[in-house]
């Protein structure tokens, strides 16, 4: 791994707070929706992106306006740190007309072209030839942007991912491959799923550089994928970019997590990004309580007022079911 | 006019399109310098460059999902899969992502896109490189599903898939290649969803399409030497469907036989079948019916896949039958 240059990408004080208040406005809203996800008020299968923060603000501050994004089943947080509008995530989640997909797409279906987020996925590894894709675009319309695409340990077992990494490397296209190694694909830990130790272990056999990072460091995380996308916007081909991290929560709301200890989860908590990074922040003398406080409060409105948005949104015509399954002029 | 092979009438709807709109492109295993194992990319590498008509390793998964990713973002892919039987390969990049984007994002995008896929036996290829399989398609709304007969038709409708702004599925029959007919020159369009009547005739509709076409007019031929009319109908694309075409022509003859080379269970025939018969039962002077493979996968002996494609020498009896 080559050494990592941190003076050269130094963010202003403005830019560290911002990444602890779009850090603690991720929580805040996965928090929110896992409440009226049990009081059943969101519908369907809902995956928290709770302690892996971090990883989503870090790498949407490295982004351009222009570049592309791809996620993953567990979305929430890439959404709102990739610039969604929170009203119509929430009402998405509501399943209301309102919603950013008109409630077609839901919380594993989630898309905005205008901001450049193609595409959340139902399938496991579905996004990462789709990532290829963007970045094979990028080429033939002769654009700048650099996509983004998230991908989870899971997904590095399948078929997809080794097709798509080999791809990416024979053509040298623009694209960052992201992986949140949270440690499990639903109930198995990745050492019960592989030998090799780390997901960035599969790169080199592809000609691909990568890069393993502690993904609970929003900083780390920032640096890293800035230089990467650099990289790739300058012509130098795809990185792969392992961020170690942890889901603090169930794999989706309601899961039993039968699978690890109570320690386990623990001590991951004791990493917390946003603690993490709060502390950094008071080391530096930015954060202070009353600061805190009113980061806070800005929070609760936001959630308070996306979540009253979608809530009295009004319900979806049924008729809606049948509309847009071709593009217009199609059948 | 000119006289042209389907294959050649294909590449010249690739030529057209790739100099009409520079984010047409191409992409696909050996369709290079090589031209394609059918010949249907032949000197497209030359004229557009590498960076528009790209080989690919063979990794269907992946460049068929890049195919569909590069579309999201607005260029216009015209993907080759050799073998409509390798879809399985990639099948989800297909329907769970091509087909899903317009619909999922209710309306917000889409992905115009054109797969090309060759289909069809009759070249003793075996059971992994002979089937037809446009039924599996059908059945997955947000796909379109186009399946030209002639040179003409091959041209003008792959010009309107490429056109489309919905994810295509064109299959080609590999019997159908070397097929030579008249082309009309330049640009043109051939619509989805509106069928040709092949041949015109009052006592049998025959609906066909692909490589039963040409069966179906051989029959009608032979039929009409018998004094049987048939009037044999292509219907060029499954989805959309031109289903007013299809009951018109029945409303006319009272009579409806389907004739595809897939196999019955759960063809497309079936399809057709039920819809005429929701549609135009009182017309009905006999009850439709399908002639098509028997469920079976394609063997690879020519002797063994004749019986595969045994449908074209059961039409003739259908047509009898049917009348009597």
């Amino acid at each position: 791994m080559p050494a990592r240059k941190r003076t050269s990408l130094a963010l202003s004080n403005e830019q560290l707070l911002q990444l602890y208040e779009d850090m603690s406005m991720l929580r805040a809203f996965d928090e929110k929706i896992s409440e009226r996800c049990i009081r059943g008020e969101i519908p369907g299968l809902i995956h928290l992106g709770v302690g892996e923060e971090a990883v989503a603000v870090g790498v949407s501050a490295a982004l351009q306006p222009q570049d592309k994004m791809v996620s993953t089943h567990r979305a929430h947080s890439h959404f709102l740190a990739r610039g969604a509008d929170p009203k119509a995530f929430m009402a998405e989640l509501y399943g209301k007309a309102t919603g950013c997909c008109g409630g077609k797409a839901g919380s594993m279906h989630l898309a905005d072209l205008d901001i450049g987020f193609l595409a959340a996925n139902g399938v496991v590894g579905g996004g990462l030839p789709l990532a290829v894709g963007a970045a094979l675009g990028q080429r033939i319309l002769g654009s700048d942007w650099v996509t983004l695409c998230f991908f989870g340990d899971g997904a590095n077992n399948n078929g997809a991912f080794h097709e798509s990494l080999n791809l990416a490397a024979v053509w040298d296209l623009p694209v960052v491959f992201l992986c949140e190694n949270n440690g499990y694909g639903i109930s198995q830990s990745i050492h019960k799923q592989q030998r090799v130790a780390n997901v960035a272990d599969r790169a080199p056999s592809y000609g691909i550089p990568a890069e393993i990072i502690d993904g609970n460091d929003v900083l780390e995380v920032y640096e890293t994928v800035r230089r990467a996308v650099d990289k790739a916007r300058a012509g130098g081909g795809p990185t792969l970019i392992e961020a170690k991290t942890y889901r603090t929560t169930g794999h989706y709301v309601g899961d039993s997590e039968s699978y690890r200890s109570e320690e386990e989860v623990a001590e991951w908590q004791t990493k917390d990004p946003i603690v993490k990074f709060e502390k950094v922040l008071r080391r530096k003398k930015l954060l202070s309580k009353a600061l805190k406080s009113e980061i806070e409060e800005r929070i609760t409105a936001l959630v308070e007022e996306a979540t009253d948005f979608a809530v009295h949104s009004p319900a979806l015509d049924p008729a809606a079911a049948l509309t847009h399954v071709y593009c217009e002029g199609g059948v | 006019m000119a006289r042209m092979s389907y294959a050649e009438a294909l590449n010249e709807a690739h030529c057209i399109a790739m100099r009409d709109d520079s984010r047409v492109f191409t992409l696909g295993e050996d369709i290079g310098e090589y031209g394609g194992i059918y010949r249907v990319t032949k000197g497209l590498q030359a004229e557009f460059g590498e960076q528009r008509v790209l080989d690919t390793p063979i990794s269907e998964i992946a460049i068929t999902g890049a195919a569909v990713g590069a579309a999201l973002v607005g260029s216009r892919p015209i993907l080759e899969i050799g073998f409509v039987d390798f879809v399985g390969t990639c099948w989800d990049q297909v329907f769970n992502q091509a087909a899903k984007f317009s619909y999922m994002t209710d309306g917000r995008a889409s992905v115009p896109l054109v797969i090309r896929m060759a289909c069809g036996a009759g070249l003793g290829y075996g059971v992994h490189h002979s089937q037809s399989l446009e039924a599996w398609f059908t059945h997955v709304p947000g796909l379109k599903v186009v399946m030209p007969a002639t040179p003409a038709d091959a041209k003008g409708l792959m010009l309107a898939a490429i056109d489309d702004p919905n994810p295509v599925v064109f299959l080609e029959h590999k019997f159908l290649y070397e097929v030579k007919d008249e082309v009309p020159d330049g640009r043109y369009t051939v619509p989805l969803g509106k069928a040709r009547v092949a041949r015109e005739g009052g006592d049998v509709t025959i609906v066909s399409w692909s490589g039963a076409v040409p069966w179906a007019l051989k029959a009608a031929e032979q039929a009409a030497a018998e004094g049987i009319e048939c009037e044999v109908l292509d219907l060029r694309s499954l989805v959309p469907l031109d289903e007013d075409a299809i009951v018109a022509s029945v409303e006319k003859t009272g009579r409806l036989i389907v004739c595809h080379e897939a196999c019955t269970t759960g063809g497309f025939g079936a399809e057709v079948v039920a819809r005429v018969v929701a549609r135009a039962f009182d017309f009905l002077d006999s009850e439709p019916l399908r002639v098509a493979a028997p469920d079976i996968p394609v063997p690879n002996s020519l002797a063994l896949e004749a019986v595969y494609l045994g449908t074209r020498e059961r039409l003739l009896e259908a047509v009898r039958g049917i009348v009597s």
